[in-house]
């Protein structure tokens, strides 16, 4: 063993194995005929509701479609003068992603730390916050934060979407940190090596040369992880906001008709879906176009 | 800080080197003085230590007792500024490593902007320069994925180079490489050898450690055991082991 590590003529398409394999069934399960079939079922299920409720109704009340067109702008943007709906599900998924992957990147680095305490407490707070389930985290930030900080004479609101983020971003964070570790480990150690004998700091190293080359293998599952967090986001509407999964449920409640469940709570999935489709097929073009050449 | 050394002392001077990783003993006693502008070889079998030897010099690893100082220098003084001492040794490595999101001109202006923060300006008439010295004009903007294995290994000594290190050491560097890159590489050692650069290299090219080398050293298991001038080293090796490698390889 003389340099350690191979030559870096072919580096290989590394993606940190978890998340690689999350992709991997992305990839699978969203092709375009997956699309059609998603779409093509959720416009039968309208249909057989809308006829059935025709049948039994006898047309006294509005059809179903018209119902869905009805609650549709509640749902997708909250109510009038009031943010809220699927725009803030959205919202929320950007700032705890955003959250979640700037602290990411400071607990990724903690993991690779030289300094041993500080790769330590890095190892216990990602592998706390990757093995809990998201809904009992959102139920602990929700009881443990207060609904306003005071700083001097400044009260400083803290209203429970923006808790629910940052519920939501701990797991991010967590998992981003994985993803930086995996990719920062992934790169042969003859860069390291290389670059400490041309008298680079490790600091420098790292900024320089390292995560420059690690980015385009975080990218990939990075996407990936944005995805399951947009899909989860539905989590926040227990702890009493606005969101689309609410505003679906108080339509619901407000109607008062069993035979709308489904179509409902099927336009809420499809908003869903037809959002976070396009990313996924996005995340696997970039997988295959870095993994050709890096 | 030292500024005793001169010239005509030792640039690299090692003496009774132990190194160990774990229980393993690589380095048991390594004693060897480099002066300046000599072309020294280090050969023998593989694990005997070659390696670690080499990268203890530039601090790369710790050493567990000796002494080993570079221009007088000692390397394994804990106050030492190990980023100092390796602006002055340069390393290439048997495995190229350039950074592959850079092109080849890029590659070699790195570090002295980022390390030396000398003007770009200066250091792209520099590296342009050297880019031309190991004849690969036309390769600037390439990236190291572009490049043959003897090509990346000659933008990795510029990229050395660049530093304007006192000393380079090459760690069979041609290791990697097809014969006919090997030649193109073994040239661009040629030429700096002849300026007067201070070289160690580890190699397994016997013929061209006997051309330019001023002095070989035969390691075996963690001791040097046996070195010369090329002429009486390869003809006149009186130690078995010696006779044995230079056997198998010759
Ligand atoms: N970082 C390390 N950790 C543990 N053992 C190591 C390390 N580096 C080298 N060794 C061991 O030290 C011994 C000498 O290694 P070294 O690379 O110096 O040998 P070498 O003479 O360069 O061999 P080669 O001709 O194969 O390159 C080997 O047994 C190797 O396994
Ligand atoms: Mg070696």
């Amino acid at each position: 063993m003389s340099a350690g590590g191979n030559s870096n003529l072919i580096l290989a398409p590394v993606a940190p194995p978890s998340s690689q394999g999350e992709t991997g069934f992305l990839a699978s399960a969203f092709t375009p005929r997956a699309l059609g079939i998603a779409l093509g079922l959720f416009a039968s299920v309208a249909l057989v509701s809308e006829a059935w409720a025709q049948l039994v109704a006898g047309g006294e009340r509005l059809g179903i479609l018209a119902t869905l067109w009805k609650w549709a702008p509640l749902v997708l943007i909250g109510p009038p003068r009031e943010f809220g709906g699927f725009a803030l599900n959205i919202l929320v998924s950007f700032l705890a992603m955003a959250i979640g992957t700037v602290s990411g990147l400071v607990l990724g680095l903690g993991l690779i730390s030289k300094f041993a305490p500080v790769r330590s407490v890095s190892w216990a707070i990602t592998q706390f916050f990757r093995n809990s389930p998201w809904l009992v985290l959102l139920f602990f930030v929700m009881l443990l934060t207060p609904f306003q900080f005071r700083i001097g004479g400044l009260t400083i609101p803290f209203p429970a979407w923006f808790k629910a983020t940052v519920g939501l971003a701990l797991p991010v964070m967590a998992n981003v940190a994985e993803i930086v570790r995996g990719a920062v480990n992934s790169i042969p150690t003859g860069q390291w090596e290389s670059a400490e004998s041309l008298a680079f700091s490790r600091l420098q190293t790292l900024w320089r040369i390292i995560l420059p080359q690690c980015v385009k293998r975080m990218i990939p599952p990075w996407m990936n992880w944005y995805a399951i967090l947009t899909m989860s986001t539905p989590l926040i509407s227990i702890v009493g906001v606005n969101d689309a999964m609410t505003l679906t449920q108080d339509a619901l409640a407000s109607e008062q008709r069993t035979d709308l469940l489904m179509p409902m709570y099927g336009m809420l999935l499809l908003f869903f879906f037809v959002y976070c489709y396009p990313i996924a097929r996005w995340t696997i073009r970039l997988e295959r176009k870095f993994a050709v050449r890096i | 800080m030292t500024t005793a050394w001169t010239p005509d002392q030792p640039i690299v001077g090692i003496k009774d080197v132990h190194k160990s990783f774990g229980p393993i003993e690589v380095l048991k006693g390594v004693s060897l003085n480099v002066r300046k502008g000599e072309v020294v070889c280090i050969i023998g079998p593989s694990g005997s230590g070659k390696s670690t030897l080499l990268r203890c010099i530039n601090a790369l690893v710790p050493i567990n007792q000796g002494s080993i100082k570079v221009e007088g220098q000692e390397v394994h003084d804990p106050a030492l500024d190990k980023l100092e001492l390796r602006k002055k040794v340069g390393m290439v490595f048997q495995s190229y490593n350039l950074f592959p999101h850079k092109t080849a001109l890029e590659n070699v202006m790195m570090a002295p902007i980022h390390v030396l923060k000398r003007p770009k300006e200066e250091v792209e008439a520099q590296a342009r320069g050297l880019i031309k010295k190991v004849r690969l004009e036309g390769k600037e903007d390439a990236y190291p994925g572009e490049l043959s294995g003897g090509q990346q290994q000659r933008v990795a000594i510029a990229r050395s180079l660049a530093m304007n290190p006192d000393i380079m050491l090459f760690d069979e560097v041609t290791a990697a490489l097809d014969p006919e890159t090997v030649k193109e590489v073994l040239v661009t050692i040629r030429e700096l050898a002849e300026e007067g650069m201070t070289c160690m290299l580890v190699t397994h090219e016997m013929g061209f450690a006997r051309e330019v080398g001023d002095h070989i050293y035969f390691t075996d298991r963690g001791i040097i055991v046996e070195h010369g001038p090329p002429a009486t080293f390869f003809t006149n090796a009186s130690d078995p082991r010696t006779r044995a490698f230079l056997s198998q390889i010759l």
